[in-house]
């Protein structure tokens, strides 16, 4: 297994289809799509990466990314922000408040699958 | 050699427009002398320039070839010559244009002489083009900062997400479990279905009813519909508020409801104006006034600003001078305009901030009478006030607006006694000295 990562996405069909691919990576991967419970999702889950989209149902995204950065156990959580081709301003935030690596949406697997392959946690040897 | 100063260089111009105007209308010089009382060889001369007219004769002989004074005066040419080099300074790069040649300033006086229909044509989609650039800068900024319209966006870029990611498995994974390929189908259309929805949903945050026109704002149709009816509306003179319901329903301007909602609310500021100030007698103050505002106001307590607004609904079938007058709000803002001849503040952009009607704006209450003259041309005297528009109290938001009333001013016209206050036609293409920072 590469690791755990958790897609914090509304949209059941993209989680569906990151699922699979990602499955097929080698990823152990759960899925939630509610912002108002997201941080405490992640607390329970303890991912090794989180796939943050911006806009969710309750709570943004970068609410999220910020609570995230201001708990110590999870400082340096690797988070890939998803935003919305055109805002801009969503990807600057989302850089200002310590994100990882961010995509616009609509976004290619093979850039998906790239990205997160460069946040996967170091294996041992 | 040097140059020629412009009053010199335009002075000849009236006699041209005249006999154009003459020729248009299939007048033999003889015929058009005969009705305006003068002889043919006179006419001859004004013809050739080499006689200059301004007053009666000019208004007579106006009024034989059926059209405006201002169209035969130097004025009128100076604020052609202003639109006109508005629509030059408007392109990007105003000595190329893209059928390769530039364009003829030099001969714009020319131009504007002889073809005043393609001039009016020039003018007209140079004001239609600015309209809707400020149209396209309001809908970028509603797509940069609207919320739900962010919201909209990202809905339907979740969905094309969804689709892609969906079928970038099914195209390249070979290997795929027929149970999740009827999976993702299933999801494909699903998403495919949601998105149709979400794209019409986020078209009509666009639509605005009055198809094609829609970029026309009801403030637009409002002016065209004062326009059209000379902004005098004699029903409302004769009947009061009583009668705007009929004017509403026969203007073909006003093609929704907010159109007719801001008509009636302008409509019914004419109505108390003329309920306080009949045009009868403030018809014939006027005239005892020769015109001028301040000194109707000075026989009478009447609100300085009402004096203005009534000026500018003065019938048009009276021998009188043309008045356009301008309503902005504090930020500068135009609520209302009417239109003459050289003046027109513009309501998108930059207008420039000399015009009396701003500074009008810093002394609320007090009444203010200046002479400008537009660009070097073309002279107006102006009369300003700004005042409350809503009961002051203590922590109320002051909310102001100033009126300003234009008369044009013949070019011979005498000096008034104070200098006349120098202003631009808007603030990109003033050319105004000494320079001041410009938008």
């Amino acid at each position: 297994m590469v690791g755990r990562i958790l897609l914090v996405e509304d949209e059941a069909n993209i989680v569906e289809a990151l699922r699979f691919i990602l499955s097929r990576e080698g990823w152990d991967v759960q899925g939630h799509g509610n912002g108002s419970s997201a941080v405490d999702e992640i607390a329970r889950l303890n991912p090794d990466v989180v796939v943050l989209d911006v806009m969710l149902p309750g709570r943004s995204g970068l609410d999220i990314l910020r609570d995230l950065r201001a708990d110590t156990a999870t400082e340096h959580l690797p988070v890939l922000m998803l935003t919305a081709k055109g805002q801009a301003k969503d990807r600057d935030m989302a850089m200002t408040l310590g994100a990882n690596a961010f995509l616009t949406k609509p976004f290619s697997n093979t850039e998906l699958v790239e990205t997160l392959r460069g946040m996967a946690p170091a294996t041992e040897e | 050699m040097a140059t020629q100063s412009p009053p010199t260089r335009r002075g000849p111009l009236t006699g041209n427009r005249i006999r154009e105007r003459r020729l248009l209308a299939g007048l033999k010089q003889a015929e058009l002398a005969d009705r305006v009382g003068i002889s043919a060889s006179y006419l001859n001369l004004i013809e050739h320039n080499r006689r200059r007219i301004g007053g009666k004769l000019l208004n007579d002989l106006a009024r034989a070839l059926d059209v405006e004074p201002a169209a035969l005066s130097e004025g009128a040419d100076a604020a052609v010559r202003l639109s006109l080099e508005a629509a030059v300074q408007s392109l990007p790069d105003p000595g190329v244009t893209r059928v390769g040649a530039a364009p003829e300033l030099d001969q714009i006086d020319e131009l504007s002489a002889r073809y005043p229909g393609w001039t009016a044509l020039i003018t007209a989609q140079d004001r239609r083009i600015t309209a809707l650039e400020a149209t396209i800068e309001g809908l970028r900024d509603r797509l940069a900062h609207d919320p739900a319209l962010a919201d909209a966006m990202h809905e339907v870029l979740s969905s094309v997400a969804a689709i892609r990611t969906t079928a970038d498995i099914l195209v390249r994974e070979a290997d795929i479990d027929p149970a999740w390929r009827g999976r993702f189908h299933r999801n494909m259309h699903e998403e495919a279905e949601r998105l149709s929805a979400r794209a019409t949903g986020l078209l009509d945050t666009f639509e605005v009813p009055g198809g094609s026109d829609a970029v026309i704002r009801p403030v637009e149709r409002v002016e065209a519909m004062f326009d059209a009816a000379g902004h005098h509306f004699p029903e409302i003179e004769d009947g009061g508020r009583a009668a705007i319901p009929d004017v509403l329903d026969r203007a073909p301007e006003l093609v929704d409801e907010d159109c007719r909602a801001l008509a009636e609310d302008w409509l019914g500021s004419y109505a108390r104006d003329a309920d306080v100030l009949p045009m009868g007698p403030f018809l014939a103050e006027a005239q005892d006034a020769g015109f001028d505002p301040a000194r109707i106001s000075a026989h009478s307590s009447e609100d300085f600003a009402r004096v203005l607004r009534r000026m500018a609904t003065l019938p048009a079938s009276l021998d009188r001078p043309n008045f356009g007058l301008a309503i902005v709000d504090a930020t500068g803002a135009v609520l209302f305009r009417r239109r003459n001849a050289g003046f027109s503040l513009p309501r998108y952009g930059a207008g420039c901030p000399r015009w009396p009607v701003y500074r009008a704006l810093s002394r609320v209450g007090q009444p203010d009478e200046v002479e400008v003259i537009l660009s070097g041309h073309a002279r107006f005297k102006t009369w300003s006030i700004a005042h409350p528009v809503a009961q002051l109290g203590f922590g109320a938001a002051p909310l102001v607006q100033a009126t300003m009333l234009i008369r044009n001013l013949a070019p011979d016209a005498p000096d008034g006694a104070a200098a006349p206050l120098e202003v631009g036609p808007d603030c990109p293409t003033c050319r105004t000295s000494p320079h001041i920072p410009r938008q």
